[in-house]
């Protein structure tokens, strides 16, 4: 769990000087080597780490726009995950997908960049396996702002009456971008809407990653079990804006510095040392950490970036007549690309 | 980015307010909607706001910047993250009487929410036999430019154009924003106001020239379905909406040094549809190029060759379409610049059209 902390928050400490690279002083966000929006999600390691240590390769999770300490803890292959954050063809989606939209089926991930909406095929996960007689398990994981979603109560209500392998697991960060909890949610226990389905809901009201792990363990047993959905609810924080270059001028001061306070990574040092865990050892695993990270940045720098012609392909897994992977279905007028094409960039 | 500005203030339609006065001050095209929707709100008790980050942020793209310290959380909602229930709850107070504006933060999260916005708000109004009226605004953020991958980069003004019972408004500049939001609001059904982000003029998303125009104080209004020549030309007939005005004016400006005299036509809203605007300029010119940020097909740029073609296809001597290819907006920056068109791409399909003898694609 310590390892997947550290690595996390390395990780989003080095995208975040890589995105802001180029975009300054009037901050740009289609500029710099890392385009389009950024969410980056320190001081909500702990919920993942104390949740994907108990899963295995063949259990899925679904992961919401900020999602890359989830990827981290549930094994998604560092290397090509950055890649793709950087927009590069070897990246897990080939460039097509970006920050917000991972797909490593090789490690059971997948993302939405709409809120909640990975609640369903995570119940979609956890259907085959129940068809399949299989014993693997799905996680979907959400924010606090999205139990207001109707997909995520559907998504709930259909776990439940199928009794399937799924577990819902809300990160509470207190903010719905710039809407604090209170004003979204008349009630403050998240966990508490799992009565309505009838399934148990537990709440784990610290960013303690052995609390979390200790929920965590229960609910995926009872999920492997074949005895239903269960939802639990994480206390993190936010120690960012919403997005980058989010100024966060909703936001008092106090709640800012009290998310900063509350480091779950520490925290969890703390309690390793309190077992008897040396400092050196640690040290020497966020050291590793650091350089697996700083190596994955490295190699997806050097990746090469998609051609433009690959934006036609992977529209469908088999292409109907018409549609092939080597020539554009449509050209953006036939003729007229013809005129353009020493023209570069276009 | 874009070089041409309007090349004149376009002309005003008044409904009721004085004639507006040529003024200094320019504005970005969210200020000019902000206005706008202010002057509606102290008019009108029951015109309200309400939507995802619209308060205490100002909304995401800057739609309703400022709007709260004037009117507070009351008329000036954050709601939670439910579209499927705000955008619901805006039809029902509509159908009271009252005028809301609900904000669906991009157009692509329509997904969550179709049922309200096409089964409710755009049919109610007819399958009560007019019964009932849902005179709301349904405010969206479109378009792409800055790598935000599939889910948050589609324009979509076909999607809501497509199905009957909604008025679709895409505007390119301050002072069309301004005057078609104005529209929007005292307009009795529901009004789906789709406004580009690259042209808001945001802090983090700079916009081109173009948007930023000169805006009058006073309150008018621009008439839904008058579509606008924001360059005359003789030679060929460009039509757009939205971002793709700026580009498109951008390849003007190059095709004239190449001695080719385009006209580009501001559609400034998809329903109604202004298509005689349209039939005129290619009477003129003879040949049509289309260009739309949205997907190529069953889309805006079949329609209005579709509709010109229907009436006077003896005028048409070379059609041209410019759109997005049939595949989702793919993230990567190489990818993203191939699928969007550029204005070379703009100016590419002039130069195509002119030499075609037949007008076959």
């Amino acid at each position: 769990m310590f390892e997947d902390m550290v690595t996390a928050r390395y990780y989003e400490e080095r995208l975040q000087e890589e995105y802001l690279e180029g975009k300054q002083p009037a901050f740009d966000i289609s500029a710099g080597p890392i385009p389009g929006e950024l969410h980056l999600a320190a001081g909500q390691e702990a919920a993942a780490a104390g949740v994907c240590r108990h899963l295995r390769d063949d259990d899925t999770v679904t992961a919401p726009h900020r999602p890359h300490h989830v990827a981290i803890a549930k094994g998604v292959d560092l290397k090509r995950m950055t890649a793709e954050i950087f927009g590069r063809e070897t990246g897990l989606c080939g460039g097509k997908g970006g920050h917000m939209h991972l797909f490593d089926p090789d490690a059971g991930f997948a993302c939405s960049g709409i809120i909640a909406e990975g609640c369903p095929p995570a119940v979609g996960a956890g259907l085959a396996a129940s068809k399949r007689n299989e014993d693997s398990v799905a996680v979907a994981f959400l924010g606090e702002g999205a139990i207001s979603q109707g997909g995520f109560f559907e998504s709930l209500n259909l776990a439940a009456v199928r009794e399937l392998p799924v577990v819902f697991v809300i990160e509470d960060n207190d903010w719905a971008i710039s809407m604090p909890k209170e004003r979204v949610s008349d009630v403050a226990d998240g966990s508490r809407r799992a009565e309505g389905f009838d399934m148990p809901g537990t709440r784990v009201d610290s960013d303690d990653a052995v609390a979390v792990s200790e929920a965590a363990k229960e609910a995926i047993g009872r999920a492997r079990d074949r005895n239903g959905p269960s939802l639990l609810e994480v206390q993190v924080h936010r120690r960012m804006g919403h997005f980058m270059g989010d100024p966060q001028t909703y936001r008092p001061e106090a709640d800012q510095e009290a998310a900063a306070d509350r480091d779950s990574i520490e925290r969890l040092a703390a309690e390793l040392r309190r077992r008897g865990v040396e400092d050196e050892t640690l040290e020497s695993i966020r050291e590793d950490a650091h350089e697996r990270v700083d190596e994955a940045i490295e190699w997806a720098k050097d990746q090469p970036e998609p051609s433009p012609e690959d934006a036609y392909e992977d529209v469908f897994a088999n292409p109907p007549s018409g549609v092939t992977d080597e020539e554009p279905a449509y050209d953006l007028g036939t003729d007229a690309r013809a005129g353009v094409e020493s023209g570069g960039d276009d | 980015m874009a070089e041409s500005e309007p090349e004149q203030e376009p002309e005003a339609e008044t409904a009721g307010d004085a004639e507006p006065q040529v003024v200094e001050r320019d504005l970005t095209m969210s200020r000019a909607m902000v206005e706008a929707i202010a002057h509606e709100m102290r008019e009108d008790e029951e015109v309200f706001y309400m939507g995802e980050d619209v308060a205490d942020y100002g909304g995401i793209f800057d739609s309703t910047e400022g709007l709260l310290e004037e009117f507070g959380h009351d008329r000036i909602m954050d709601v939670p993250i439910s579209e499927t229930a705000y955008i619901g709850a805006a039809v029902g107070a509509a159908q009271e009487g009252m005028r809301p504006i609900a904000e669906l933060m991009f157009v692509d999260f329509f997904g969550v929410c179709m049922d309200q916005i096409y089964n409710q708000m755009a049919k109610n109004t007819y399958m009560s036999g007019a019964s009932v009226s849902v005179p709301m605004v349904l405010t969206t953020a479109v378009g792409g430019t800055y790598n935000d991958a599939a889910q948050h980069s589609q324009t979509l003004y076909g999607t809501f154009a497509h199905l009957p019972g909604m008025k679709v408004v895409v505007p390119s500049t301050a002072y069309d924003a301004k005057g078609l939001m104005h529209n929007a609001i005292r307009d009795d059904d529901p009004v789906v106001y789709m406004f580009h982000k690259r042209l808001m003029g945001i802090g983090w998303m700079p916009a081109p020239d173009g948007p930023k125009t000169p805006v009058p104080e006073e309150a008018y209004t621009i008439p839904f379905g008058s579509a606008d020549v924001k360059r005359e030309g003789e030679d060929v007939t460009v039509v757009t909406l939205g971002l793709h005005v700026h580009r498109a004016l951008e390849a003007a400006a190059e095709l004239a040094d190449d001695g080719i005299d385009a006209e580009v036509i501001d559609l400034r809203t998809l329903v109604p549809l202004d298509t005689e605007t349209v039939r005129e300029s290619v009477a003129k010119t003879g040949h049509l190029v289309v260009v739309d940020e949205d997907y190529r097909s069953y889309g805006v740029t079949g329609e209005i060759i579709a509709s010109v073609a229907e009436d006077r296809l003896a005028d048409l001597e070379g059609v041209e379409r410019v759109a997005v290819p049939d595949v989702p907006l793919p993230y990567s920056r190489p990818m993203e610049n191939e699928v969007i068109p550029g204005a070379e791409d703009v100016a590419a399909a002039v130069r195509s059209v002119r030499s075609t003898e037949s007008g076959a694609e």
